[in-house]
């Protein structure tokens, strides 16, 4: 399973969608760019933190492509998220055991390092680990009705995606408008 | 002093004072890391319907605050100053890099009657990191700082700006 494989599916979810720096946001970009899109452009680690801050602060449904380089870099986040847990957050961690974006150094994944333990033994309820698309399918049905943590096993490779080209402030923007416009219909 | 206080049923005017402000400005949510200087505070917040998250880092409380803020919230993050290093870089390639609003209610330690010694370097040197990353900020001593504390949180969240407070020691001895 490749990354973008995994990143198309999430995008297909309707929800707000908050990607990792690097390769997650340029393959969401080149994907399926849409205002429903928070692009991170720095602040590596922060993804799943950004998300629980969105999905506790409003109803639409969010989904974290996160990597697992990051998550390793904010590992307290598991167990802050297992302590509030809404249920319209989905943490969709896509763990190709490397550091995709810097030239695939390995991770400790890689080494002995379980993301779906350590995420489980943070306290979270819902943790699955998927290998192929028809199982992230099943899950996502599952995870996005009730929040919870994916953790995708992938290959490392990327696809031949540009550089975002969109200013970080209008990315915010565009984003908050989108954020707005749906909870005053709601 | 601060054991003291902490077993106190009453809450401290200084802190009601305090989540007062917050609660005017429609801040939500409070993401805090605890301190002694803060246990009073702390319990007044719990006390009052104000959204509160409780992270495990400070850094993590700076992207709590981000997601918080692109849903139109007014996130602020209390911690000890010490926790300040821990938020740097999040502060500038997050919240600074998409001009979006926080405010950091820092607890002062390292200041006149502090007992432990690690609290001393970064106590000194915060002031001057906010400086450096021209961060706002003022220093809340005692209660005839509370307008200029409201004024700075209005502006904080009307222009989406990084701003700072620094709570003394003095507030609490001081504010009856």
């Amino acid at each position: 399973m490749r990354r973008s494989e995994v990143i198309r599916e999430v995008a297909c979810c309707d929800g707000l969608n908050v990607a990792n720096l690097g390769f997650p946001s340029r393959e969401l970009y080149a994907l399926q760019d849409s205002p429903r899109n928070f692009y991170m452009l720095g602040s590596m680690g922060l993804a799943s933190s950004i998300g629980l801050g969105l999905a506790c602060s409003q109803h639409r449904r969010v989904y974290v492509i996160d990597g697992d380089g990051s998550v390793l870099m904010n590992l307290g986040s598991l167990a802050t998220i297992a302590r509030y847990a809404p249920s319209n957050y989905c943490l969709l961690i896509v763990d190709n055991k490397a550091y995709g974006s810097t030239g695939n150094q390995p991770t400790h994944t890689a080494g002995a390092a379980d993301l779906l333990k350590i995420a489980k033994s943070a306290g979270n309820g819902i943790v699955r680990r998927v290998r192929t698309i028809a199982a992230l399918r099943r899950t996502l049905r599952v995870v996005s009705q009730r929040g919870g943590i994916i953790i995708a096993e992938t290959d490392t490779q990327s696809e031949d995606v540009p550089i975002i080209p969109i200013a970080p402030v209008d990315i915010k923007k565009r984003f908050m408008k989108e954020v707005k416009s749906r909870s005053k219909k709601s | 002093m601060t054991g003291k206080r902490s077993r106190s049923p009453q809450p401290h005017p200084a802190d009601s004072a305090i989540v007062n402000m917050l609660l005017k400005e429609g801040i939500a949510p409070v993401i805090s890391l605890p301190c002694n200087m803060l246990a009073g505070l702390l319990r007044e917040i719990e006390r009052h319907p104000v959204a509160h998250i409780q992270v495990c880092r400070e850094e993590e409380g700076v992207g709590i605050a981000a997601g918080a803020a692109l849903a139109g919230k007014k996130p602020l993050l209390l911690m000890q100053n010490s926790g300040l290093g821990n938020t740097i870089n999040a502060l500038m390639s997050l919240t600074r890099l998409y001009h979006l609003p926080i405010f950091l209610l820092m607890s002062h330690r390292g200041g006149p009657g502090e007992k432990i010694s690690a609290q001393i370097p970064m106590g000194e040197a915060a002031p001057r990191l906010l400086e450096t990353l021209d961060i706002n900020y003022i220093y809340v001593r005692s209660a005839k700082d509370f307008p200029g504390f409201a004024t700075l949180l209005k502006k904080t969240y009307k222009q989406s700006l990084i701003s700072a407070a620094f709570l003394s020691r003095r507030l609490w001895d001081e504010t009856k």
